[in-house]
């Protein structure tokens, strides 16, 4: 196996041990990078030089004893998140040339870690989209099919750990943007507890739904990643405070006597009949591994869908008005007042999902329309949540496919937001409930990946983590890797 | 019932966004279709239901206000699309 197809606890092992060093493992990367980036284009920004200094730095590290489980580690951060002094454009003409003043928390907690960045990672314009189109600068292909979508809005991610362009991503999450990649370019991706991981210098899209989280090669290095990104933050007024465990050590492979719920609705009308059997083949190994496996039901989640495309263009159109021409980004320069610099600008300066989003807030949220819409898919927030905490009293955890299909064409769905939109329903109702909930690749359909998840209630990120570490200790779909170059 | 060409408008003065009369005509049908899914959620009763902003109740946050060093303002000016000196420059807010 080659290096860049390694994963970060086996690197880990490997640099330990000075079995290669930090640098011979950037330049494997930075090779794979350059033999299939231009196939894949998983990144916005690629950043060889800070990847070189990072990597002899780590070799450093390692000399002086002061090495962590990260350090020297190739991964790559969605260009979401803010990086200092590195272009960080959130593949937005709006953004294209600006410059953060300063480090988003997950990035400091990181850097501190020692890991290599290679770059940023393409995505949806702003994390709206579903597909990685959405992108203004270049769609990303799937490395398992290049003429398919990697899913999105994390696709950059999700397409760079799947073709060994990083060890590992970090993505964000807002309904299903981590999960809905991962699965369709067969790479585990989880999405934390809401407030679990600072937001802050991430580029809000819709603040009550957005987290980050990591895009990994298995569950191991989930927790691994999980444990340098997650803590309280006081410059995140979200921020759940105290301490967060040691992930890792929840990583026991037992899971016996744990109750496991399968909710009907998620394997309803429109799942492939390749999905669902690669699914129910995996809960029937969690059966196997000693759990207790039951149907169970949530009635709600049809609604799910409705009240997402309410809320979260609700708060991106609250969240973007800061796009104005003005302190940063894009400026359209031929305005004769300032209303009309603001006017074009955000007609320049964004693509067409992002205006639709932006056009559907502002009518859910205008007068007339506030308590038909806003509000009222607040109140069915409520019961979502409620009938959530209702079913995790019976049970530890919740296994459901992660998307209705494998990945669609690049294309297919671009004219149609409806049908695109819909490919988010399973990963939806969790985001709705702020609970964590992780995708392990369980299965192929025509050699295109499949994904389960497995959700928990708020705060059970060590039960959802072994019981997909578990999973995995039993599989050996989290170790194929694409065809490529 | 189909947006109107005026409805669409009216949303993009409140945004203070320009929309091409392609787009116009383009989020008249899509939106249309987007806002029928939502009909759905009507048919739920949520009489005394209290509304969810966020799915973590956390009480609000304060923090001491204890003064510190800034941002210079010469990077704070560092991404602005136009500037003059120390200042962010923009065309006429109120007009004759």
């Amino acid at each position: 196996m080659e290096h860049y197809d390694i994963t970060v606890h086996e690197a880990q092992a490997l640099l330990e041990s000075r079995q290669i060093s930090a640098t011979e493992l950037t330049e494997s990367v930075l090779g794979r990078i350059n033999s299939v980036e231009p196939q894949v284009q998983a990144y916005v920004t690629l950043t060889e030089d800070v990847a070189r200094e990072a990597a002899a730095a780590a070799d450093q590290s390692f000399s002086s004893g002061n090495a962590t489980p990260l350090t020297g580690v190739p991964m790559q951060i969605k260009d979401v998140m803010s990086t200092k002094g590195i272009r960080t454009t959130c593949s937005s003409r709006m953004l294209e040339n600006f410059i953060p003043l300063y480090d988003a928390t997950v990035v400091e907690r990181l850097y501190a870690r020692g890991p290599v960045l290679m770059g940023k990672g393409n995505m949806d314009e702003f994390a709206m989209g579903s597909s990685t189109e959405n992108s203004a600068f270049h769609p990303t292909h799937n490395p398992w099919s290049l003429d398919r979508v990697p899913g999105g809005s994390s696709g950059g991610s999700a397409a760079a750990v799947a073709a060994g362009e990083c060890l590992f991503a970090l993505g964000s999450d807002t309904g299903g943007s981590i999960r809905q990649p991962a699965a369709l370019c067969g790479v585990t991706g989880l999405k934390p507890t809401y407030g679990l991981v600072s937001r802050f210098g991430l580029v809000a899209f819709a603040s009550s739904l957005d987290q980050i989280g990591p895009l990994t090669k298995d569950v191991e290095d989930s927790a691994i990643v999980l444990n340098a990104i997650a803590g309280h933050d006081p410059r995140d007024s979200t921020s759940i405070p105290g301490e967060r465990p040691d992930y890792t050590k929840a990583l026991t492979g037992d899971i016996k006597g744990m109750r496991l719920g399968i909710p009907k609705e998620y394997f309803g009308d429109g799942l492939d009949p390749a999905v669902d059997a690669a699914v129910r083949q995996g809960i029937k190994t969690l059966e196997d591994a000693g759990a207790i496996v039951e149907e169970c039901s949530l009635p709600l989640t049809s609604y799910a869908l409705a009240v997402y495309y309410i809320i979260a263009p609700s708060e991106c159109s609250t969240n973007l008005s800061r796009f104005d021409g003005v302190k940063y980004g894009f400026s359209a320069g031929d305005a004769a007042t300032a209303w009309e610099t603001q006017e074009k600008t955000r007609a320049r300066g964004f693509g067409p999902e992002v205006k639709r989003r932006i056009m559907l807030g502002t009518y859910a949220l205008s007068a007339g329309y506030y308590d038909a819409y806003y509000l009222k898919a607040l109140k069915v927030r409520t019961l979502i949540r409620q009938e959530f905490e209702e079913v995790f009293q019976r049970f530890d955890a919740l296994i459901t496919p992660t998307t209705p299909t494998t990945a669609f064409r690049i294309g297919e769905k671009t004219n149609d937001p409806v049908s695109m939109y819909k490919s988010d329903v399973l990963t939806i109702p969790v985001n709705i409930a702020g609970i964590p909930c992780i995708s392990v690749p369980c299965g192929f359909s025509e050699g295109l990946p499949i994904g389960m998840q497995v959700m928990g209630k708020a705060l059970s990120e060590e039960t959802i983590l072994n019981i997909a570490y578990t999973y995995q200790q039993a599989t050996d779909w989290h170790t194929k890797r694409p065809t490529l170059g | 019932m189909p947006l109107t060409r005026e409805e669409v408008l009216r949303l993009a003065d409140i945004y203070h966004i320009q929309l091409s009369e392609e787009e116009v005509a383009q989020m008249q049908t899509q939106m249309s279709s987007i806002l029928e899914q939502f009909q759905s959620l009507s048919q739920l009763d949520t009489d005394g239901v209290e509304p969810t902003g966020h799915a973590v109740s956390l009480d609000t946050i304060m923090r001491r206000d204890v003064p510190v060093p800034s941002y210079p303002q010469e990077s704070i000016l560092s991404n602005a699309p136009d500037k003059q000196g120390e200042f962010f420059q923009v065309h006429t807010v109120l007009e004759d």
